[in-house]
């Protein structure tokens, strides 16, 4: 937590932009760190694949789009505002003081709502992974609200920012000295990943079945899917990248995950159970949530790549 | 044979552990960027490399064996190569070669079109 | 002994840091980030060793590949200022 502690106090007061990219780096490396630490591997499982990586490409990109030194703000008398923070973090730290200590087994959350979870979970989802369980069954709904907030994260960027200015037509191809500026013409970066991408695939469709039994799940699934493919096209630029991936697949694949979990929910209404209650899916209820689960997980995984390499590709192909 | 496959492993651990540190000195107080690149290089190698041994030795044929097994192999494939990415960075960013510095002459990489000579 | 390896680490990780604050040009910031990164993955596998959970070890494979990741994205960031524009007309590099 000390780690934490300087690397943040170090990212708002370095001026340099490409600095405290990299220190965000380290924070979220440090943070998944202290997950583990608690035990909570998928959350590490997310945070690692998300914060460390995901974040990093997605800042170094908008650095590119914009200037790479912080312009000194004029914020005058600050010392008010450092006695309201300050303030404030007492105020919550005063309040924290009566809830029960870190892990006391007479806690509320530990008697109540765990315990439901914890036995009940095994018996009527089948499936090992509680944490799964509940993301995806008892907290259904919630998921399907976050996967939509990721699709419209990703609408929202491609609206803004996702078409290039009217009337503008580039059509020159790489003439012999832009080659240079690529990464393609370097041997040892093009071998490697060519060798890593599809294992990186394949592990990414690993973790996505995975979710059941150990970490993993949709989510990370797709994070790792979308870092796959943007190593690839850091390598072999936009337009190699491109042909790889037809353009409008990744449109098509982020309202296809998003349909396919509300689908999920819709066909559970007309099969006689409630919104997204996967009982009726299958003969055997326990079946059904398994079979439920499975479906909204892929779900999840396709609007999460699509919407990561969405993202990256529209800053990606802006121009200064 | 167990004693000696403890024994093993224990001392791969603690040698790995030492070149941890090894290289983290190293990182700090070597003079220049590429070689603390060496600096990084014994800690991703050697010493993560001997680290996950020693932890493969003394978790026996289990499957979390396996999966150390891949880590250490990802890592000898992904390390050389991230640090090959940033050295070419570094040097195409204009950072000289220590042996370069007073006033030598241009760095020999070939251009786009250009066969080089010792391929 | 686990707790020697353990205090190595972080002692290895408190160095990367200080590196990575300091160093005086980007490159040392970037080998820096890519070295913690790699000490994650060893205590993520020590960690996940001593509790015997073979899980934690997918995770340590992930942090591996998202720190090369992240290294080979920075530095073409800072090779080339841009992370591979398209060159063709408008519908290269349309998502």
């Amino acid at each position: 937590m000390g780690f934490m502690a300087v690397t943040g106090f170090a990212v708002a007061r370095l001026r340099n932009l490409f600095a405290v990219v990299m220190l965000t780096g380290i924070f979220s490396l440090t943070a998944a760190m202290l997950y583990v630490v608690l035990d909570a591997v998928d959350v590490a499982f997310t945070e690692a694949a998300v914060g460390a990586g995901i974040s990093t490409v997605l800042l170094l990109s908008t650095l590119a789009l914009t200037t790479s030194e912080e312009k000194t703000v004029n914020t005058g008398d600050s010392h008010w505002a450092l006695a309201l923070v300050v303030a404030t973090g007492c105020v919550l730290v005063y309040g924290t003081l009566d809830m029960p200590p870190f892990g006391d087994p007479t806690a509320a959350i530990h008697n109540y709502v765990a315990p439901y979870y914890l036995e009940k979970s095994g018996a009527q989802t089948g499936i090992p992974n509680v944490v799964t369980s509940i993301l995806a069954s008892y907290r259904g709904y919630d998921t399907l609200g976050e996967v939509f907030v990721i699709f419209t994260a990703s609408v929202g960027v491609l609206l803004i920012i996702g078409r290039p200015k009217f009337g503008r037509r580039r059509t020159h191809r790489f003439a012999a000295g832009e080659l240079r500026d690529s990464m393609r013409q370097n041997v040892i970066l093009r071998v490697v990943s060519k060798l890593l991408i599809p294992f990186i695939m394949v592990f990414a469709l690993y973790v996505q079945w995975h979710g059941d039994f150990g970490p993993g799940g949709g989510f990370q699934a797709g994070v790792i899917f979308a870092a796959g493919y943007i190593l690839y096209t850091l390598i072999f630029d936009v337009d190699t990248a491109r042909m790889v991936v037809p353009a409008g697949a990744t449109r098509l694949c982020l309202g296809l995950g998003v349909l396919l979990y509300a689908g999920v929910g819709v066909v559970s209404l007309l099969m006689g159970g409630d919104f997204l209650d996967y009982s009726v899916l299958a003969d055997d209820p326990v079946k059904g949530q398994h079979l439920g689960i499975l479906l909204i997980e892929f779900g999840v995984g396709l609007t999460v790549a699509a919407a990561m390499i969405a993202i990256f590709f529209t800053f990606a192909r802006q121009e200064r | 044979m167990a004693l000696l496959l403890d024994i093993v492993g224990w001392s791969l651990l603690a040698l790995g552990s030492v070149m941890l540190l090894i290289g983290g000195i190293g990182l700090v107080r070597l003079p220049e960027v590429f070689s603390r690149m060496h600096a990084a290089g014994i800690i991703d190698t050697l010493g993560a490399g001997a680290i996950l041994a020693g932890l493969m030795i003394e978790a026996g044929l289990t499957l979390v064996t396996v999966k150390l097994a891949l880590i250490v192999i990802f890592i000898l494939f992904t390390s050389p190569t991230a640090t090959h990415a940033l050295a070419r960075a570094a040097l195409h960013g204009g950072v000289r070669l220590p042996q370069d510095r007073p006033g030598a002459p241009e760095d020999e990489l070939p251009g786009p079109g250009e066969q080089s000579s010792k391929t | 002994m686990i707790a020697a390896v353990t205090v190595a680490v972080l002692v290895t990780m408190a160095l990367a840091i200080f590196r990575s604050i300091k160093g005086p040009t980007v490159y040392d910031r970037i080998l820096a980030v890519n070295a913690f990164g790699t000490l994650t993955v060893v205590l993520i596998s020590v960690y996940g060793f001593l509790n015997g959970r073979p899980d934690f070890l997918d995770l340590a494979l992930v942090y591996a590949l998202i720190n090369f990741i992240g290294t080979i994205a920075v530095s073409k960031y800072v090779e080339f200022s841009h992370m591979g524009r398209p060159t063709g007309g408008d519908e290269l590099g349309d998502v």
